[in-house]
């Protein structure tokens, strides 16, 4: 008998083994898909235990704070929004059944403080409650509510919207981003299906998820991409006939009308399409394809935001796929595209071309975070500007911001001007479609030109016979101003 | 060293960890819970000190760690339960101080164990009532669908944690006379050795019984426990691998029959194939949070007291009854899921820790069971065992979902009179099996002229 109970005692072994191999299983290795799983509410309930820490903006203003209600062991914390609607759009929401989004999604371990491990870790062994850490954010209220209060009003067609983003080109700090159509934060809990559904998409971030055909922004693209490769001069001169053959169909001018020979410096004051046509089929895709990724085209911009809310800018095929090649270089060199391939970018994204020229060259990261302290007030960490990309030499700089100087002075923005301060920039205006002329309008540019302290992209989505320079321009240079104040 | 104090020694870790485990829970819930709790800790340790001062005095020769790994495994509850509710570890204590009064009636009284033996057909008759009790109308209780609890008035018992020892008596007094019968007249078939058809009858029974067992009661998990000590007992008495693949074979192929007849049963199985799925039958949820929170765990766990466990304001249901009956994220922290509870705080660690003490119950038992002289003892220690580590074993595995979830208690260490003051008469019968297999020769000349 004593062999079988010798045997029955492995067999015992080997079922608490099995219960060990399991245990194992979900504790280590499924844990992180069990964690995910939609009912798995834990990790929301317990955030709702602490109180998260506050957004303000670097002027000192409120945009989400967490109020208790309950008391005692059924304390929870609910998120409020006091400026409501202005900040929406980029700040987002949190609540425990929709879940988070935009900056309180990609700053959520810092709200709930679990960016500092140690440190909650001793706070627990003296009995403190947790608490998460407060977020100062790069964003400007007042700059935010005049670029808000803008494209609200430059958008003229229902259902369409507007976005305008200002970043500081030394510290690559976003100080302002609008999105048009937004939406109350406030109402998310209540509303949140009827947001989701409304054909004016408020939950949409215009300035990193939407991409719009830049027009003759993207000349400013195209000017680096000849000066700083070698290939051109600012005195360069072309003969800028009206229309031309670009890949084997007619270019016009915007006027219609040949601008004769010309150089650089004239061809963007004017913004003439056929120059700029030409100089793209001389440099070829791949020379343009460099220098826009060398701007931050064909992926997401570096910013600390949701990965599903931003979009790559880039040359689009029919299928919705990023082309390198293969397509119309001339167009896109002029901000549009065929067939082949459409050029399409995000505001964010245009934003940072304007940066770039801004900085002498050097394209800096994009941020929203200013400043985090923790529950005892220690600031734990500093907006620390890094630089994304060396785009052009600082040369090329001068003198695409000398060129976009003179499109304010005497060219297509020359209606434009910022009080007290002097402005670079570049209009674009994208047809959209031509039989009822509605337009894509753009404005990017930055102020003061000669040392430039912000860089801003406005747009307005399809808007009834307007252009960038009366539409969006204004907009971008009050902001301009506001924030040079 | 002598044996006793042996023991003595070992029951020194178990008061470091009950304190240590205490003081944890108290310093992260300083704020509910009063310090006089602190004080049930102490008390817990003085009661398991006088029950070594009475084995010494009982049973001088008897096994030295089974008794200190049983106070580990209560002490590791007692710390749990303090953590889910500060009564339940109250309550719970002054159950252990029962079930240590009746540990120390039995190794009083039963000098001689035995004496069962003799009333083998009573006791089997009195495990089979008991089994039935919770159908009684009128004191007979459900939960979830199974029938395993009566209810009389202040006192609720399951009568299945006492039906288990009666059950196992029987089989080991059975088996132990039957065994040659059984071997010596068996037969090839197919390859197969079966027993011989007369003796197979009573098999036939004893899984007939089994089968009742799970449409009277409903529990496939305390079916298995059941069908699985006989099969434990069976095995050691014949040592024919045969018998027990043909009556493991005959459990699958009635508890799938079983499964398809009885909804809550077929359900539990459904459950435990997908838990996830879309239509999973109601009670999925406990079986995923039951997931969850052993996610949550990790390799260290979130810490004592420091989990996820009552709901707090708005997400709580509207409750009748206290926490932890209700308003808990994890349902039954306290009862079916406390292993959950234990790998949410202490990790795969603590988990695993837990698990090597049943391991190391069962080597105790097992070895007793070899060192015994007479065959009753051996068939009867071995059947114990067995059945105690069964019963760990299907609840532990639904927990982590090896096999379907059912309604057992995990021995010692869940919230419940029934299984403490059960499990305690088991270990009793353990010990007394000890005592007289490890007395030394000349002392146990002595006991046999007795």
């Amino acid at each position: 008998m004593n062999g079988s109970i010798v045997r029955l005692y492995v067999l015992v072994l080997a079922l608490f083994a099995t219960v060990v191999g399991f245990t194992s299983y979900w504790t280590i290795f499924d844990a992180e898909e069990l964690e995910e799983k939609q009912d798995n509410r834990r990790s929301l309930i317990e955030a709702q235990k602490i109180p998260r820490g506050t957004i303000t903006t670097v002027d000192g203003t409120e945009v989400a704070i967490s109020v208790p209600t309950g008391s005692g062991n059924q304390r929870i914390f609910v998120r409020e929004y006091p400026q409501g609607e202005l900040f929406g759009h980029p700040v987002g929401y949190s609540f425990v059944e929709q879940g988070n989004s935009e900056i309180e999604l990609s700053e959520n371990d810092v709200l709930v403080g679990r960016d500092n491990e140690f440190v909650s870790i001793i706070e627990q062994l003296e009995g403190q409650v947790d608490e998460g850490s407060d977020l100062t954010v790069t964003l400007d209220a007042e700059a935010q509510q005049i670029a808000e209060d803008g494209i609200e009003n430059a958008i003229s067609v229902p259902e369409t919207g507007g976005a305008l983003v200002a970043i500081e080109p030394d510290t690559g700090a976003v100080r302002a981003m609008v999105s048009e159509p937004g939406y109350d934060p406030n109402l998310v809990p209540d509303q949140f299906d009827q947001l989701r559904e409304d054909a004016e998409t408020p939950l949409l971030n215009r300035p990193t998820q939407s991409t719009y055909p830049p027009g003759s922004t993207m000349k400013v693209v195209t000017a680096t991409a000849a000066l700083d490769s070698g290939e051109f001069e600012t005195s360069t001169v072309l003969n800028a006939d009206s229309p031309i053959d670009i890949s084997g169909v007619p270019l016009q001018n915007a006027d219609g009308q040949p601008a004769g020979e010309i150089d650089m410096t004239a061809a963007l004051t004017n913004s003439v399409n056929t120059y700029w046509a030409q100089v793209g089929e001389q440099l070829g895709p791949e020379t343009m394809v460099q220098y826009m990724e060398r701007f931050g085209f064909f992926r997401d911009p570096p910013l600390d935001f949701p990965n599903d809310q931003m979009a790559p800018s880039g040359v689009y095929n029919s299928d919705g796929a990023l082309v390198r090649e293969g397509f119309d270089v001339g167009r896109v060199a002029i901000g549009q595209g065929g067939e082949e391939g459409q050029l399409l970018a995000t505001p964010i994204q245009m934003a940072q071309v304007a940066a770039a020229v801004a900085n002498g060259g050097d394209l800096m990261e994009p941020t929203f975070v200013q400043q985090i302290n923790d529950p005892e007030g220690r600031t734990t960490q500093e907006l620390d500007p890094d630089v994304q990309s060396t785009v052009m030499s600082d040369d090329t700089a001068s003198e695409v911001a000398e060129m976009m100087t003179n499109v304010a002075e005497e060219g297509t923005a020359a209606g434009l001007s910022v009080a007290g301060s002097t402005l670079a920039g570049k209009t674009g205006t994208a047809e959209i479609d031509i039989d009822t002329s509605l337009n894509q309008a753009w404005f990017i540019g930055f102020a003061p030109a000669d040392d430039p302290e912000i860089a801003v992209a406005a747009t307005a989505e399809r808007c009834t016979g307007c252009f960038g320079g009366d539409t969006a321009g204004p907009i971008a240079t009050d902001v301009m101003a506001s924030l040079l104040d | 060293m002598s044996a006793r104090n042996r023991e003595l020694l070992a029951l020194i870790p178990v008061a470091a960890l009950v304190t240590a485990g205490f003081t944890a829970v108290f310093i992260v819930q300083s704020s509910e819970i009063g310090d006089l709790s602190l004080i049930y800790g102490a008390y817990f340790l003085a009661v398991c000190v006088a029950t070594h001062m009475l084995i010494r005095l009982r049973l001088p020769y008897a096994d030295p760690y089974l008794f200190p790994l049983v106070a580990l495994l209560a002490a590791f509850g007692l710390v749990i339960l303090f953590r889910i509710d500060e009564s339940l570890a109250v309550k719970q204590a002054t159950l252990f101080v029962v079930g240590l009064g009746l540990f120390a009636a039995t190794i009083t009284f039963l000098r001689d164990y035995e004496v069962l033996e003799r009333y083998r057909y009573i006791i089997a008759s009195v495990g089979i009532g008991l089994l039935i009790l919770p159908r009684v109308p009128g004191i007979g209780e459900q939960v979830n669908g199974a029938y395993l609890g009566i209810d009389l008035g202040p006192l609720s018992f399951q009568p299945a944690e006492v039906a288990k020892i009666c059950v196992v008596i029987f089989l080991a007094s059975y088996l132990n006379e039957k065994r040659e019968v059984l071997v010596i007249g068996a037969r090839k078939v197919l390859g197969l050795i079966l027993p011989p058809l007369k003796h197979f009858g009573p098999l036939l029974v004893v899984w007939g019984a089994a089968m009742l067992m799970l449409i009277v009661i409903r529990d496939l998990g305390s079916s298995l426990m059941f069908f699985g000590a006989f099969l434990a007992v069976l095995y050691v008495a014949t040592s024919r691998p045969s018998f027990v693949l043909i009556g493991m074979g005959m459990f699958v192929v009635g508890a799938w029959v079983m499964s398809q007849a009885i909804p809550h049963v077929g359900d539990r199985v459904d459950i435990w194939l997908d838990p996830f799925a879309r239509n999973a039958p109601d009670g999925a949820g406990q079986v995923t949070q039951a997931l969850y929170a052993q996610a949550d765990g990790g390799l260290f766990g979130r810490g004592l007291g420091s989990s996820l466990l009552e709901l707090p304001g708005p997400f709580a249901p509207d409750c009748s009854v206290a926490f932890p009956e209700c308003g808990s994220l994890l349902p039954a922290p306290h009862t079916d899921f406390i292993y959950a509870v234990i790998v949410n705080e202490l990790g795969l660690f603590g988990a695993v820790a837990v698990v090597i003490t049943y391991i190391l119950i069962a080597e105790r038992g097992f070895k007793t069971a070899v060192l015994a002289q007479d065959g009753f003892g051996k068939l009867l220690a071995a059947g114990l065992t067995a059945v105690l580590a069964l019963q760990a074993f299907v609840i532990l595995g639904g927990v982590v979902r090896v096999i379907p979830l059912t309604g057992v208690t995990l021995p010692f260490v869940s919230y419940g009179g029934s299984s403490v003051v059960a499990n305690m008469v088991l270990i009793a019968l353990l010990l007394t099996i000890s005592d007289r297999a490890r007395r030394p020769r000349s002392a146990a000349g002595y006991g046999a002229l007795r």
